[in-house]
This record gives structure tokens, C-alpha cells and sequence, in this order.
């Protein structure tokens, strides 16, 4: 289960409907599984079909989260043609990265679509996200 | 010459769990063999067969992306810091650095 706050769910969306057509992409940290704060990434690609972060922007984004003993909880980006449910590409990656959780957002009708999901040695499993 | 090497917590397996390990090495493919040599199996999660950085991770030589500098022939002095961290991408598709 992805707990978070409406405020941070609500800017997780306006970042991908501000982005659309290309695909956005950024960081949710937490504390003991509790998300507490969003870092808006910059995606490399600027491309409708993919994202990569920043390199430069990554890397003060990782040493503030670990200099502030947060977790890296979740990557959230958005999908923009397809559904919000984990592409062969984003497996891939998943097995390389330190994400607990992967947070899609589908912009591509007006109704906005957002799932969670955990992927655990390439095993896609959807878990509900909670909004307090 | 002694440089420190930040390790990322997902390649921390091959570091006994330390967060910061020493190596030396003249040049950044100098320093990852030295790092082999005490945390076997390191190399491979850096480097690909072919001998290329690998794509799933960045390397930072004192915070700059080695992409953006020599990439494995880049150069190294006593006292310079190397951070490892994961890539990362994905998408829909995939951008530039998918399959």
C-alpha cells in the first residue's frame, strides 16, 4: 500500500497534465513508509514514450534524502498514450533501482487514472494507494 | 592515494553493507578493478561485458557524471570522491536508453 497526502497525489497529477505529451517523472521520499515530501524531476528524454532522470538533479535529490534519513519511497511518472500499469521498460529498471514503490499516472483521457504498484525481481504485483 | 567511493544501498551487498569504501586507482577503470579485487562481483554491476559503463547506473567523480567527463579513462588524484548511484528511467516506451 502507497500512503500519502492529497496535496502531494494532487501535484504528482498537475505535474503530468503540465508535461503531457511528454511523460514526467520525480520522487516521492517518506519516513518509516509514510511519504513526506515530492521532488519534481526533470526527465533527460523530454520524450512522449520515456523518461530518465537528470543525472545532476538526481544526485543532490538522493543526498538530501539520505542526508535527512528518508527513504527514496517511491518514482512516480506519467504514461501519456497508454494505461498507468508497468511497461516491459519500467521492469527492467525497477530491477536496478531502490524504489519500494512505482506510481503511474495515465494522461491519456481527461479522466486522470493513477495505480500503484510494487515490482519485485521483475514480478508486477498492483497495491492500493491510500490518500489521508 | 586513497578515494572514497560512495556506494549506492543496492550495490551494498558487495560492500558488507558499508555505505563508503576506499579504493585507488589512476584512472576511474583503475579504481573499479581495485574495487573488484576486495568486493567481487562490483564489476560486473558497473561495467558490461563489452567494457562499457553500464547504462543502470551513473558514476559521479567529485559530484560531475562521468558520461560528462572521460567516462572510464577518466582521470583520478588522491583525495577526489566517486559516487555510484542507480539510473533511473522507464516509460511508456522508453526514451533513449531503453532496450
Amino acid at each position: 500500500m502507497l500512503t500519502l497526502s492529497q496535496d502531494l497525489l494532487d501535484r504528482v497529477l498537475a505535474h503530468a497534465r503540465r508535461d503531457h505529451p511528454d511523460e514526467c517523472c520525480g520522487v516521492i521520499a517518506g519516513k518509516d513508509g509514510v511519504a513526506t515530501r515530492l521532488f519534481e524531476m526533470a526527465n533527460a528524454d523530454r520524450s512522449p514514450t520515456g523518461f530518465t532522470f537528470d543525472s545532476a538533479e538526481w544526485l543532490r535529490v538522493y543526498r538530501e534524502v539520505d542526508d535527512a534519513d528518508e527513504e527514496l519511497l517511491a518514482v512516480y511518472h506519467s504514461h501519456t498514450a497508454t494505461e498507468a500499469y508497468p511497461s516491459r521498460t519500467d521492469v527492467l529498471w525497477s530491477q536496478h533501482n531502490e524504489f519500494a514503490h512505482w506510481l503511474l499516472v495515465s494522461t491519456r483521457s481527461e479522466q486522470d487514472e493513477v495505480r500503484s504498484f510494487t515490482i519485485t525481481d521483475g514480478v508486477v504485483a498492483e497495491e492500493p494507494v491510500t490518500v489521508t | 592515494m586513497s578515494i572514497e567511493v560512495r556506494i549506492p544501498t543496492i550495490l551494498r551487498t558487495y560492500t558488507g553493507g558499508e555505505k563508503a569504501v576506499e579504493a585507488k586507482g589512476d584512472t576511474l577503470l583503475g579504481l573499479i578493478d581495485d574495487l573488484e579485487s576486495r568486493h567481487a562481483g562490483i564489476k560486473d554491476r558497473l561495467i558490461t561485458a563489452e567494457g562499457a559503463l553500464h547504462r543502470f547506473v551513473n558514476i559521479y567523480v567529485n559530484d560531475e557524471d562521468v558520461r560528462f567527463l572521460g567516462s572510464l579513462e577518466t582521470p583520478l588524484k588522491d583525495g577526489d570522491s566517486v559516487t555510484v548511484l542507480p539510473a533511473v528511467a522507464g516509460g511508456s516506451v522508453g526514451g533513449a536508453v531503453a532496450l
